[in-house]
């Protein structure tokens, strides 16, 4: 009630000011002429009676300023009054204002997208409900913290858990769809019943998948994206009647998945599906072969009140259990459990964190620069806050006055750092939108608003309180004493101070900066085993019809896809490639040395990369043979069975002795392959694979020598690789008009092999290159800094230059004097930048690649780089300084 | 010497402005003179004060204005106690009782 009249009462004071002051005028000369009546009853003539009641009751105009100021509301006024007054100082000063606008939005506006990002991967919980119950699981399989999970083994740890709630695996797949206009690759992502109530995913139209539809003879159903329901079927709802022939086979649909549907997972593969099929209808013998591990990975919701480790726990017993039971695929198994958004997002924490600091840093240095350009200002305007003081001003009111136009810079810059955020972070994402998971979930909201406002009321005070304090501090009586000039007096300790730290700061970011270019310059250095250049890879989807063809009539088929591709003009060498694919697909096989003890379950048996390759792959890839041949094109069905393996193979398992000639067993091959050559190791984990791992052997097996029971593998897809004579010749138009010269047949996924090896670095590339931005903004701010500071000392220096020229001073002397004063400056903050960097950098070790976080080349080119940088932004204003015309300056006096 | 005006003990202004007005309605003027007459000069009321002190008791809805014509037919603000400000000069009374006597005690033990 009382609070509510408060209020109401102070708005009228400030909005109906006229009128409540009028009322208030009234009263009071009312009460002074009452009381002046008072006073001539007594006998006093008018005139004495005014003065006696002055005297007794004070003066009208005091009592009004006493009254008007009592309220909560004059707090407002004078306010209102700073920031208009504020406003009117800064619409002056065009260039000032423009500067300190530039920087404050420039500091904002990275600070702003940087921190949108974060949020929105990093701190935003995941889009499902009770996100936190959320677990992604995978079994470990030595040298792979990750491995795909063996159907059955799943089927097992959903049957015998009590921690979950449910779990669920899912898989990629690709179908060709035909039927109801031209043919298109489709995206599939094959799931358990339980996957989409997991989620908590409603369909659009129609249901999720029956547990019954999960089973091999369930029937074939299917759900489509919203994506694909709208693009193909024009969103209409009778698709729920529809049958969709997906490679040749009829699935009905029986729903649509929302488009806000989002699941995505790097380090398992996951990716949204044009259309979804239910995992366990996939009737492959790999799915009922416990020893097999069909690139699936599983996702859980825990049960209510149980935590992580208890799960953990449980999943273990079971994970020993089915060791006992299956020695022979389980031994040594184990199930590896992680809460969901550390698996979807765990990649790109410490580089989004990096980025975060580095911004962080960015933004002090552009309130550095503000605050200096607001100090060498205020200490102009000296006079004014001296006459201030004069006429009654209290420290407290020039403080308040000064952060009150500051908190308008801050204001308006932080509002052109949003727009610049808005901006920047939609650029950002749109250049790079697949190295960074959850970027739909990115997006400007209220809680980044707050943010940003925070960052600049932040910033107006550490800006803005050292030029105020400095102002309210100046003595009164020597400032209206010595004029202008005597300001200067103890002016530029915290200037320097100051740029002494914003130099620190960019020393840690350039050494940042610096890091990750040689971290880059180091990858791209690296030889991957073959040669990228003028090397296009792309997959082409043969006609369903084909799985139905005997293995012999498949093999015609792909030999004629294979002739038509090396028909195309402009084509040196052509290869089918199946399996394993360098920085673009894994596919390993067991392996034991034929003759040496075969080990006696197939977990125990060392691993090869399987490369499945046409003859002219070496050609193609430009891979060095080492010994012996590589496989022909005689290798075939008819004549012995051949592999060609590594140096590293070669090295680890014939390490005395010539392996052309041995023989080696395949896991599930019969009989033992020939090795009949030896070639060079390639890079099959992206650029940096040996920094991460140990490189895993090689290993390359004819395609025209798979058996028939593998057949279907070929009777699906194809990988292809081309060399072309010229980059970009013959055009992938020319390459995809010869192979869908067959209607049926589909070519997609065209991608330069230098494009796949840039995927492999991408993360890299992309902190690299804001990390330079970044840094390459520090510089700027941090020279414009020192040049600001030299140029105002040299300014204020100018009476006591003119002394030295005139008592006899060389020029040269001038300038020695001015620069070193900038290098002292310059390299105080180089070394407090060295010493910052030296602890800091130790956080990115992550990001580097054969590049130690105290690289001694970095530091010292970092260092030289920045002094330089430094010295000539001090030299403008210092030969400036031995230009003062000694005359001149004095006669200034 | 009870012929000089003394400064009124901190915060009493305000209870002795509501006792005067739970006598009548009283302008501005008409509180001073009666203050300071029942007060026998005691207390010499600044006009800057006073009005400052009216404000505050307006805010907290102590007391309520308005503007009526004077015994001279002259235009004068009002000011009338409301319930809420009965009800604090009760309260502000009894403690102002409770601790005029405690004080007494201890000036007197002495």
């Amino acid at each position: 009630m009382s609070l509510l009249r408060n209020i109401m009462d102070g708005l009228r004071s400030l909005f109906r000011k006229e009128q409540v002051c009028q009322e208030l005028d009234e009263e009071l000369e009312g009460f002074l002429e009452m009381a002046v009546e008072e006073k001539m009853k007594e006998g006093m003539s008018r005139h004495e009676a005014g003065r006696a009641v002055r005297l007794e009751r004070g003066s009208l105009e005091v009592a009004k300023e006493r009254v008007g100021s009592a309220g909560w509301e004059s707090f407002v006024e004078t306010m209102w009054q700073d920031l208009r007054f504020g406003l009117r100082m800064f619409s002056k000063n065009p260039g000032f204002t423009a500067v300190a606008l530039l920087t404050l939005a420039l500091g904002i506006g990275a600070n702003t997208a940087i921190f949108t990002v974060v949020k929105g991967v990093l701190l935003n919980p995941l889009p499902y409900p009770h996100p936190e119950q959320m677990v992604s699981l995978a079994e470990t399989l030595r040298p792979y913290p990750q491995f795909a999970i063996s159907y059955l083994n799943f089927l097992d740890w959903a049957r015998m858990n009590r921690t979950f709630q449910a779990i669920a695996a899912y898989r990629q797949n690709n179908f060709n769809l035909t039927g109801s206009g031209e043919a298109q690759r489709v995206k599939a992502t094959q799931v358990s019943a339980a996957f989409f109530p997991l989620l908590g995913v409603k369909p659009v139209i129609g249901r999720s998948f029956s547990p019954e539809e999960d089973k091999p003879e369930g029937e074939p159903v299917v759900m489509l994206s919203e994506g694909l329901w709208r693009s193909r079927f024009g969103g209409a709802p009778e698709i729920l009647e529809k049958t969709l022939m997906l490679d040749g086979t009829g699935y009905r649909v029986i729903g649509v998945v929302p488009k806000e549907f989002y699941f995505c997972c790097d380090n398992t593969n996951f990716r949204l599906g044009d259309v979804y099929l239910p995992v366990g209808a996939w009737n492959v013998p790999w799915m009922h072969d416990r020893g097999a591990h069909p690139g699936l990975f599983a996702v859980g919701r825990l049960k209510t009140g149980v935590s992580l480790e208890q799960a953990r726990a449980e999943m273990n017993t079971i994970a020993q259990n089915l060791a006992t039971a299956y020695p022979d695929s389980d031994k040594n198994a184990g199930i590896v459990l992680a809460p969901l958004k550390e698996q979807m997002v765990g990649n790109v924490r410490p580089v989004l964190l990096m980025l975060l600091a580095a911004v962080g840093f960015v933004f002090l240095i552009c309130c550095v620069n503000v605050a200096n350009l607001l100090l060498a200002r205020s200490t102009a305007r000296a006079r004014e806050f001296a006459l201030r003081a004069a006429l009654g001003a209290t420290r407290g009111r020039t403080i308040r006055q000064l952060l009150a136009e500051s908190a308008v810079l801050a204001v308006a810059g932080g509002a052109l750092g949003l727009l610049l955020a808005m901006w920047g972070t939609q650029a950002g994402l749109a250049v790079l939108p697949q190295a960074l998971p959850r970027a739909n979930d990115v997006r400007l909201d209220p809680q980044v608003l707050l943010f940003t406002l925070t960052v600049s009321v932040l910033a107006s005070l550490l800006f803005g309180l050292a030029p105020a304090l400095q102002a309210a501090r100046a003595d009164l009586n020597e400032m209206l004493k010595e004029g202008e000039r005597g300001a200067s007096a103890g002016g530029h300790g915290i200037e320097s101070a100051f740029v002494a730290a914003e130099m620190a700061l960019t020393v840690v970011l350039l050494i940042g900066a610096g890091l990750m270019i040689r971290s880059l310059t180091h990858l791209w250095a690296v030889n991957p085993g073959f040669d990228p250049r003028n090397v296009l890879t792309f997959t082409v989807a043969l006609p369903a019809s084909t799985a139905k063809e005997t293995p012999n009539q498949v093999r015609a088929t792909v030999d004629q896809l294979t002739d038509a591709i090396a028909a195309v003009p402009g084509l040196n060498a052509v290869a089918i490639t199946d399996g394993a694919f360098p920085m673009n697909g894994d596919s390993e096989v067991g392996f034991w040395v034929d003759g040496r003890p075969k080990p006696s379950t197939q977990r125990e048996m060392p691993n090869a990369v399987n490369y499945i390759v046409g003859p002219d792959y070496l050609k193609v890839m430009n891979i060095p043979v080492r010994r012996g041949r590589f496989l022909m094109p005689q290798d075939n069905l008819h004549s012995p069975f051949v592999a060609v393996i590594d140096e590293y193979f070669a090295a680890q398992y014939f390490p005395q002795q010539n392996p052309v000639g041995e023989r080696v067993n395949l896991a599930g091959f019969d009989p033992p392959l020939q090795i009949v050559g030896v070639v060079g190791h390639v890079n099959q984990r992206g650029l940096d694979e040996n920094e991460n791992s140990a490189a895993t052997v090689q290993i390359y097996t004819p395609v025209a020598q798979v058996p028939d029971e593998y057949i279907s593998l070929l009777a699906k897809a194809e990988g292809f690789v081309v060399r072309s004579q010229a980059p970009n010749h013959p055009t992938t138009t020319a390459i995809r008009h010869a192979i869908e010269a067959n209607s049926q047949r589909v070519a997609y996924d065209f991608e330069p092999m230098e494009g796949l090896i840039a995927d492999s670095v991408a993360n890299r590339r992309f902190t690299m290159i804001l990390m330079s931005w970044f840094a390459g903004l520090a510089v700027l701010l941090a020279s414009i800094g020192i040049y600001g500071v030299t140029s105002y000392v040299v300014g204020r220096q100018t009476h006591e230059i003119g002394i030295r020229l005139a008592l006899g001073a060389e020029r040269r002397d001038v300038l020695r004097m001015v620069l070193g004063k900038g290098a002292k400056l310059a390299f105080a903050g180089v070394a407090l930048g060295l010493c910052a960097a030296f602890g800091l950098t130790r956080l990115m070790a992550s990001l580097l690649f054969s590049v130690t976080a105290h690289d001694p080349l970095t530091f010292v080119v970092v260092a030289l780089l920045l002094m330089a940088v430094a010295l000539a932004a001090c030299y403008l204003p210092a030969r400036r300084a031995t230009r003062v015309d000694p005359m001149v300056s004095l006669r200034y006096e | 010497m009870p012929d000089e005006p003394s400064d009124l003990v901190q915060g009493t202004l305000d209870m002795l402005i509501l006792k005067t007005l739970a006598l009548e309605p009283m302008h501005g003027y008409g509180i001073t003179a009666r203050l300071e007459q029942i007060s026998r000069g005691t207390f010499r009321i600044n006009a800057g004060s006073l009005f400052v002190a009216l404000q505050r008791l307006h805010r907290a809805g102590l007391v309520r204005s308005e503007w009526k014509a004077t015994e001279n037919s002259r235009r004068a603000k009002y000011y009338i106690l409301t319930q809420q400000g009965r009800k604090r000069l009760e309260v502000e009374t009894r403690e102002w009782g409770r601790q005029i006597a405690a004080i007494a005690r201890i000036l007197e033990a002495s």
